[in-house]
């Protein structure tokens, strides 16, 4: 019998956990981990914070899971350009996709893309040192900026703008943004939350830090830690441990005295919404409004504009992180109303329901953008179910050239510089090895000419 | 003596598939899973046996002793979350019913 051929679009902490499902449970043969970027691990590397390298050091689990267990990583390699859904289909039994939620959700307010106001998951990136947004070239020359949205992503660019640059300097933070923090006259970050305190997304290990870092005065104004009559009323009969927490730490924000020896400033808001950025070929001011929280018919707290009198605050730099939106991949069914592929427990589905043979979704792309980074591990192992049970069914399709060499030579031929999982240990020991110099984890390569070229060795 | 889970906590549920006296919690199914920030041990129940910290992937667990300053919080985080459950799972039912 021919081995049984998987191939994962997307080798992020998705892509990764269901491979080493697959070779945990065993039945699949060839697993190749197909990734656009010329580096795996998806958001562990640049996605998660540079000063949270104690979940970066999950890549060590990846690696002796997937990569030293047989899988075979094919990065620098686009689905849907480079090589086709079709073309994957005639090579695979079973085609995953993991590729995530690559694009932002907007505001859909006037002048959201002035520039100078960003992504905040573009400025991640940039951070990080995605070679994909290494032009970047964030404003930080104004004294203030404005990061709009209260989940974990807006208290990762509030605390990078916010962080000394010296303590930035000790992680893998890439090397153009440091330099660029380093010139930032940043001294204000601002945090805009539409609903109130009870209701932010923050975790309170997130919200907890955002009030203790080294030289950063964290306040928010007393009357806005002030719990309105719904929230309370929700606190106190079915609120969770984390909003308890996180209502606490407001609290405890909005009592402190104001430090005025601190070189920067965190000022948290709630129940604030933008209504307009305004500025003149670029960001100068955001305006805000105030909210009111009400319960609507089906009991969700929900926020709604409390009069219309508008706040302005003058800023040079807007931040959107109001979450994380996926994009359709070409020749594969896409939920245009929800932004994922269309699934049954992973098993994705057509117009009227039935299954696409041979394809599968996992992490982003099959949930919607929830969850934390292990909560994978529990959709891998769902969606990798299905697709085992498929193989043993004899659901799978049978592909006319299942034959490793015979996707070699395509992608030979489509993408000669693509980059092999002995390319990307080159990468990681000349990253590691250039960090051990400088006392970091890692100094990484940010751009994919240098990526490429250190590829190749 | 006890283990503390910290905020690194990624809930991959590696810790609570090999803690033998099933003192981490919530666990996957449980109504306060999903919307649990991170797992927590029962200081209570937790024999320290430290079967957890070699099973965790992103090193979120550490002995008593062995906390990092930074992460001192997590040692009444994860006390804190045991005495207040039983008073969330109650509620979390009053409100279902």
């Amino acid at each position: 019998m021919a081995p049984i051929r998987v191939a994962i679009v997307g080798a992020g902490p998705a892509g990764a956990f269901s491979a080493a499902w697959l070779l945990r449970e065993g039945g699949v043969h060839e697993i190749d981990l197909i990734e656009r970027q010329p580096t795996p691990w998806g958001l562990l590397r640049t996605g998660v914070a540079p000063d949270h390298q104690d979940i970066k050091v999950l890549d060590e689990r990846f690696d002796s899971e997937v990569l030293q267990r047989g899988a075979r990583f094919i990065g620098n390699v686009e689905v849907g350009g480079d090589v086709s859904h079709a073309e994957l289909m005639r090579h695979y039994h079973a085609v995953v996709y993991a590729v995530g939620a690559r694009t932002d959700k907007s505001l859909g307010i006037p002048g959201e893309d002035l520039p100078g106001s960003l992504p905040a998951t573009d400025f991640v990136a940039w951070y990080n040192g995605d070679p994909d947004r290494r032009d970047l070239a964030p404003d930080l020359s104004a004294s203030r900026a404005v990061v709009i949205g209260n989940g974990n992503v807006a208290a990762d660019v509030t605390r990078i703008l916010a962080l000394d640059p010296a303590e930035l300097a000790r992680t893998d933070i890439a090397d153009h943004a440091l330099e660029a923090l380093r010139e930032s006259r940043i001294e204000e970050v601002v945090v805009l939350g539409r609903r109130g305190p009870a209701q932010a997304a923050f975790t309170s290990a997130e919200l907890r830090d955002l009030g203790r870092l080294e030289g950063v005065d964290t306040r928010v104004p007393p009357d806005e830690a002030e719990l309105d009559p719904v929230s309370a009323e929700w606190l106190a009969s079915e609120g969770t441990f984390t909003a308890e927490r996180n209502v606490e730490f407001v609290r405890e924000f909005a009592a402190r005295p104001p430090q005025p020896d601190a070189k920067r400033r965190i000022v948290l808001r709630f129940l604030r919404s933008p209504v307009a950025i305004r500025g003149d070929g670029r960001v100068k001011a955001v305006d805000i409004q105030r909210n009111e929280l009400y319960r609507d018919d089906e009991g969700m707290i929900r926020a709604r504009a409390a009069g219309d009198e508008i706040e302005t605050i003058e800023c040079g730099l807007v931040l959107r992180s109001v979450g994380y939106r996926a994009v359709p991949l070409p020749d594969v069914p896409f939920d245009e109303r929800r932004f994922v592929l269309p699934n049954a427990r992973g098993r994705v589905i057509d117009g009227v329901g039935e299954p696409v043979p041979g394809v599968y979704a996992v992490g982003w792309i099959k949930r919607g953008p929830t969850g934390i980074l292990g909560t994978n591990k529990r959709d891998a192992a769902e969606s990798m179910r299905c697709l085992v049970e498929d193989l043993r069914e004899g659901r799978l399709p049978d592909p006319p050239e299942p034959s490793r060499e015979a996707v070699d030579a395509l992608l030979a031929e489509r993408k000669p510089d693509l980059v092999s999982v002995d390319g990307w240990r080159a990468i990681d020991a000349l990253e590691r090895s250039r960090g051990e110099q400088e006392q970091r984890p890692r100094v990484k390569l940010a751009s994919r000419d240098d990526l490429l070229q250190a590829a190749a060795g | 003596m006890t283990y503390v889970i910290t905020g690194s906590c990624i809930k991959d549920d590696s810790c609570v598939e090999v803690c033998p006296v099933d003192c981490i919690h919530p666990k996957p199914g449980a109504p306060d899973f999903e919307t649990a920030e991170q797992l927590y041990i029962d200081p209570e129940v937790c024999i320290d046996c430290d079967a957890c910290v070699e099973a965790c992937p992103v090193d979120a667990v550490y002995a008593e002793f062995e906390i990092p300053p930074k992460h001192e919080y997590a040692l009444e985080l994860n006390a804190r979350f045991f005495e207040e459950r039983g008073s969330t799972a109650e509620r979390t039912r009053s409100a279902a019913a």
